[in-house]
């Protein structure tokens, strides 16, 4: 088999999964071939297991039946109410998402995954409210019937002859971990009959047929083949990323080509299998032919059934060519597909025979590209496809046609007597060409017919009878109405043509006027201002903008109409789809029942609010291809807000730089201000106290007085200037591996004078570590601290320093036999300016700045009383990890 | 140590601090030349060829700095910075610009003196006059011996640690910072980082001071570098 490494593109989709795997919730499925085979019980049963090991384990909702032994087992587990929701007078009870997200639990336990919500609810599947809650970050448990996954429908339909509605995706499937929950069928059977096994009413009726043996058991196969499968890929997604380096084959690479049917949804399932079973990516695509026109039904089919493509995991495209089979092969190429699945056409033979079947095309030019040909199959039709009709042709073209016929067997009749007959033949070929040339098949087809018969009965021998004496009039006829067919069939085309392009023509003209229009604005209310202008009168909407406040809480921002405020539903829809990025409302898979669409405007780094739309007419926003061109409005209008935000960045970050230039210079400028006459204070006091000089006695303590205030006055002043410093974020730390020793000793040595006639014992290890700290201000805490312990203590009293290194982090006290700290206080004397209830000195900076500068270094520092009397202050400063290198490991 | 009859430029744009300086320096017997900008500090070093310069970092016209390196181009005459607190990196660049030392204000009149006399004490040493023997507190080390003795005891010290206390007794009393104890002890080997001096003063504390965490020989210029104590006059 050919081998070779994975493509780029696998490790690229592999990194992402892993990145959204650290931050989306995990889910785990309980899957059963069918109900009753114990999935609950099973999912209770686990929860428990996880709550035992304090999991804070909620349970969302859980169908117990009424069953004793399931019941029992929800016994002290933690229980969501559920919401009541009322459908046309009936009560309904639903599972709470809002309720469950608010109670932020650990993991959430919600069963019957393949539940249809009640309208009004979020979203319109139980499975959707699932997947928002693992979007969220929570742990999700659920059950499952095979029968409800989506790709299996149908073959479940075959298998047991009951048509599943509701259904779940399978890439729900593949992000779960799935436990299968088994029960043998004939034993499934004995629990029926004992009654164990309950039923809606309505399946009630399919079930005597659903529970045979040979149902259970392919159902039950079925469930094994999911589960397997799911391993399968597990380990494979393991091996990939624990052992890079072995050789992966290249994966199969599928296309499908999606027509507008609903047979295609068939298809589609069919790939999907296929792309499961070979570990291939898929594509599905839907080509438009550019010589046919489609109606907008039609096209609302194909988007439909891209849909589920999409929903089951292709990739998903929609191309226009010129030949479908070429425009198909092109692809294929280009993508490197090694498998086409395309469905069995399903006209009649003598139409394939006259101008060749596409498929029979495609085998014969696909070359090494295999194709298969797989059996198409009326299925329901999609449903929001019935939204739309094709344009029917008027009566009053029939009506034009008759009348031209008339007019020209009145005109025939009148030159009758003066013309040969074949030209009489030309009249009624022109009557047709103009009847033709409006456009419509059928009016021209009857035109032509009309004019064969009016011709053959008013003018070809024998008159007044539709007996023909020539044979050779029978050439006439056919060439009139192979022109008829002919000239209004190139009409349609040409017309269309001329339409399709005049639509896209409009689409790039509204796109690139308000690309233009956008290019020449600035400030977020201009741009609002222009963009809901333009949308609204694209999309004949009214448009009402929202984006988040300083508080991240939705607000409006612009109306293209008048002013209107949201209800408080309004705005939960808004801050949903601002929160997970998703379009939600008329239209969508969410909350299709409110009467607006929501879109996310997201920019390159994320959302940036929400563009709420709501239509004039519904209808016409309901096409996918306003939809589209309503999104890429969306996405034009996010980039210009996120632009205008990222200069307005850029403006205050200069002006935040010009700001920190002044404060800085204004800083320094106030500092040597004060320091100045400080300095010149100090230094004329030392001059004279110098050398023995003759200032003895009283004038010589006064002169060391003002000598040692002048000092402590020009500590604060330093205190004072570095709180600024400081506070203001802008210091940047010089981080070096510094031995604790050292800046005790040299703060130590600072403070001489003032430490003078106590006693500092340092207890310091020899062998400590280095810690990464900025040296000038770490000596700045052991100076505050240690004046600190000397400004509040009685003279003579001991002052104690230790250093130890504890979970990875140095901690340094320094501690004292004073009168310790009232317990209000040991939190308060952190704060800037507060005074010791025990002592009037102080500025109250000094802790402060001891606080600021441990923050800044990752550490904590906190004061507590010692046990014997006295205060005692702790400070932590990280260690690099697997720094155990103390300072005798070198040199 | 006589310091008579000796010039001292002192570089200073506030006026009550030269005035105290002025009055400092006259009592010990010094010529002292004023200069209040960094353009007349650089005409008067030309004219008046001072011994020593007092240079504060703050002048109203020139970066301090700038007048130091400018300085150094002619002159070897020994420059005492004199700077503000929280200006460490002034500092190094000042030592690294060729300052034999620095002041960090407020400071005594005492400390400047001694700072003076140090910077005479090297400025005057000729390089052919033998090593002297420190000798301070307890601590005596001898160059040419190799040999070091802490109270009379004699100490082995690891060839590293030797070195080391050697470029601290040649600069006794002066400060000497990180960058340059790479540049002796080392030698620029690549090796080295301000990391390894830090362990390497570390160690040797434990082997000559009698308390390592209050270091009476060997005090650490926060952020510059280390200074060895050595004997006033």
């Amino acid at each position: 088999m050919d081998k070779s490494r994975p493509s780029p593109e696998t490790f690229l989709a592999e990194a992402r999964q892993a990145e959204s795997r650290q931050n989306r919730g995990r889910l785990k499925i309980f899957l059963g071939a069918a109900p009753g085979v114990g999935k609950t019980y099973s999912m209770l049963q686990s929860a428990r297991g996880k709550k035992a090991e304090e999991v804070d384990v909620l349970v969302g909702l859980a169908e117990t039946h009424g069953r004793v032994e399931t019941e029992a087992l929800l016994q002290g587990l933690d229980i969501l109410p559920r919401k009541s929701v009322e459908h046309r007078g009936i009560k309904l009870q639903e599972f709470d998402l809002d309720g469950a997200l608010s109670r932020k639990p650990g993991l959430i336990l919600v069963d019957e995954l393949a539940h249809s919500n009640a309208p009004g609810c979020r979203h319109a599947k139980r499975w959707q409210d699932v997947v928002e809650l693992l979007d969220r970050g929570f742990d999700v448990y659920t059950t499952l019937n095979v029968q409800h996954l989506e790709s299996l429908k149908d073959v479940v339909a075959q298998v047991t002859g009951v048509r599943v509605h509701e259904s779940v995706p399978d890439s729900v499937l593949e992000r779960a971990e799935v436990e299968l929950v088994d029960l043998p069928p004939e034993e499934l059977l004995e629990r029926l009959q004992e009654g164990k096994v309950y039923f809606h009413e309505t399946a009630a009726r399919a079930a005597d047929n659903f529970f045979k043996i040979s149902n259970l058991t392919a159902l039950r196969e079925l469930a094994l083949r999911v589960t397997a499968e799911g391993v399968g890929a597990q380990v494979e997604s393991q091996r990939r990323r624990q052992a890079p380096q072995t050789i992966w084959p290249i994966s199969e690479r599928l296309l499908v080509c999606v027509g507008p049917g609903p047979n295609s949804a068939r298809l589609i399932r069919a790939a999907k299998r296929m792309a499961a079973g070979l570990r291939a990516e898929w594509i599905a695509v839907f080509i438009e032919n550019q010589r046919q026109s489609l109606s907008d039904r039609a096209r609302a089919g194909a988007v439909e059934n891209l849909r589920l493509a999409e929903r089951l995991g292709a990739e998903t495209l929609t191309l226009s060519a010129r030949d479908v089979v070429e425009g198909t092969l092109d692809l294929a190429r280009q993508r490197n597909v090694t498998k086409i699945i395309v469905g069995k056409t399903e006209r009649p033979r003598w139409l394939d025979l006259l101008s060749g079947s596409i498929v029979d095309e495609l085998i014969r030019k696909s070359g090494e590209i295999d194709v298969y040909v797989i059996r198409g199959e009326a299925g329901a039709a999609s449903p929001s496809a019935g939204a739309f009709s094709p344009k029917p042709v008027s009566w009053s073209e029939y009506g034009l046609a008759l009348a031209a016929v008339a007019a020209c067997t009145g005109l025939c009749f009148a030159i009758f007597p003066f013309v040969q007959l074949i030209n009489l033949v030309m009249a009624y070929l022109l009557v047709t060409l103009l009847v033709a040339a409006r456009g419509h098949r059928g009016p021209a087809v009857l035109a032509s017919v009309l004019g064969i018969l009016c011709f053959d009965f008013y003018f070809v021998p024998p008159r007044f009878s539709f007996n023909v004496a020539d044979t050779q009039y029978g050439i006439t006829f056919l060439a009139m109405l192979a022109a008829a067919v002919i000239i209004s069939h190139l009409t349609v085309r040409i017309r269309t043509q001329a339409e399709l392009a005049g639509l896209g023509e409009m689409r790039t003209a509204a796109m690139h006027a308000l690309s233009r229009r956008l290019a020449s604005t600035r400030g977020i209310e201009n741009i609002f201002a222009v963009s809901l202008r333009h949308i609204a009168e694209v999309f004949d909407s009214e448009l009402i903008s929202l984006m988040p406040d300083q508080d991240g809480r939705l607000t409006e921002r612009a109306s293209s109409g008048q002013k209107r405020d949201l209800d408080e539903k309004e705005r939960s829809v808004a801050q949903w789809v601002f929160d997970l990025g998703q379009s939600a409302g008329l239209g969508t898979q969410t909350l299709p029942v409110v009467d607006a669409l929501y879109i996310p405007l997201i920019g390159a780094e994320g959302p940036v609010g929400v563009l709420r739309v709501q239509p004039n007419a519904r209808e016409r926003l309901l096409i996918p291809d306003q939809m589209l061109l309503l999104e890429s409005f969306a996405h034009q209008l996010a980039l210009a807000l996120e632009v205008d935000r990222l200069q307005d960045n850029a403006k205050q970050s200069q002006l935040n730089a010009e700001k920190e230039r002044l404060r800085s210079s204004l800083l320094s400028s106030v500092s040597h201000d004060l320091r100045t006459p400080l300095a010149a204070i100090i230094g004329s006091a030392s001059s004279l106290l110098q050398g023995g000089s003759s200032v003895q006695g009283k004038d010589r303590e006064l002169l060391e007085n003002i000598q040692e205030e002048g000092e402590r006055l020009s500590r604060l002043v330093h205190n004072l200037i570095e709180t600024t410093r400081l506070t203001s974020g802008t210091v940047q730390l010089r981080k070096e591996p510094y031995p604790i020793e050292e800046l005790v000793g040299s703060s130590l040595d600072r403070l001489e004078k003032l430490l003078a006639g106590r006693k500092v014992a340092a207890d310091i290890p020899e062998d400590l570590p280095l810690v990464p700290l900025d040296s000038v201000l770490l000596e700045q805490v052991f100076i505050n601290l240690l004046e600190n312990a000397a400004r509040h203590t009685p003279a003579g009293i001991a002052v104690d320093i230790a250093a130890r290194t504890e979970q990875g982090a140095m901690l340094v006290e320094v501690s004292d036999r004073g009168p310790g700290l009232a317990a209000d206080e040991l939190e308060r004397i952190f704060e800037k300016f507060y005074h010791a209830k025990s002592s009037s000195a102080g500025a109250g900076l000094g802790l402060a700045i001891c606080r600021a500068i441990i923050d800044a270094h990752g550490g904590r520092i906190w004061a507590e009383n010692r046990p014997g009397g006295g205060a005692v202050f702790r400070f932590t400063l990280p260690l690099p990890a697997g720094s155990a290198g103390g300072t005798h490991a070198h040199g | 140590m006589r310091t008579d009859e000796r010039t001292i430029l002192v570089v200073e744009d506030e006026a009550p601090i030269l005035r105290f300086l002025r009055s400092a320096l006259q009592a010990e017997g010094l010529i002292v030349v004023e200069a209040v900008n960094g353009r007349s500090a650089l005409e008067l070093a030309a004219s008046r060829k001072p011994d020593m310069v007092l240079l504060d970092l703050m002048l109203p016209d020139m970066d301090g700095i700038d007048v130091l390196k400018r300085l150094r181009r002619w002159t070897a005459a020994p420059v005492i910075i004199l700077s503000a607190k929280g200006q460490e990196s002034d500092k190094i660049a000042g030592l690294d610009a060729g300052a034999d030392d620095y002041l960090t204000k407020p400071f005594g009149v005492a400390e400047l003196l001694a700072r003076i006399r140090v910077a005479f004490r090297h400025a005057e040493r000729k390089p052919e006059d033998p090593p002297p023997i420190h000798e301070h507190e307890g601590l005596k080390v001898d160059l040419a011996a190799r040999r070091v003795w802490v109270r009379k005891k004699e100490v082995h010290l690891s060839p590293l640690q030797y070195d080391l206390l050697a470029v601290l007794v040649r600069n006794a009393g002066r400060v000497v910072g990180h960058k340059q104890l790479i540049k002796e002890v080392w030698h620029e080997a690549g090796e080295a980082s301000p990391e390894s001096v830090r362990i390497c003063v570390h160690q040797l504390r434990h082997r000559i001071e009698s308390d390592p965490v209050r270091p009476r020989h060997i005090k650490t210029e926060s952020g510059v570098g280390y200074r060895l104590e050595a004997p006033g006059d």
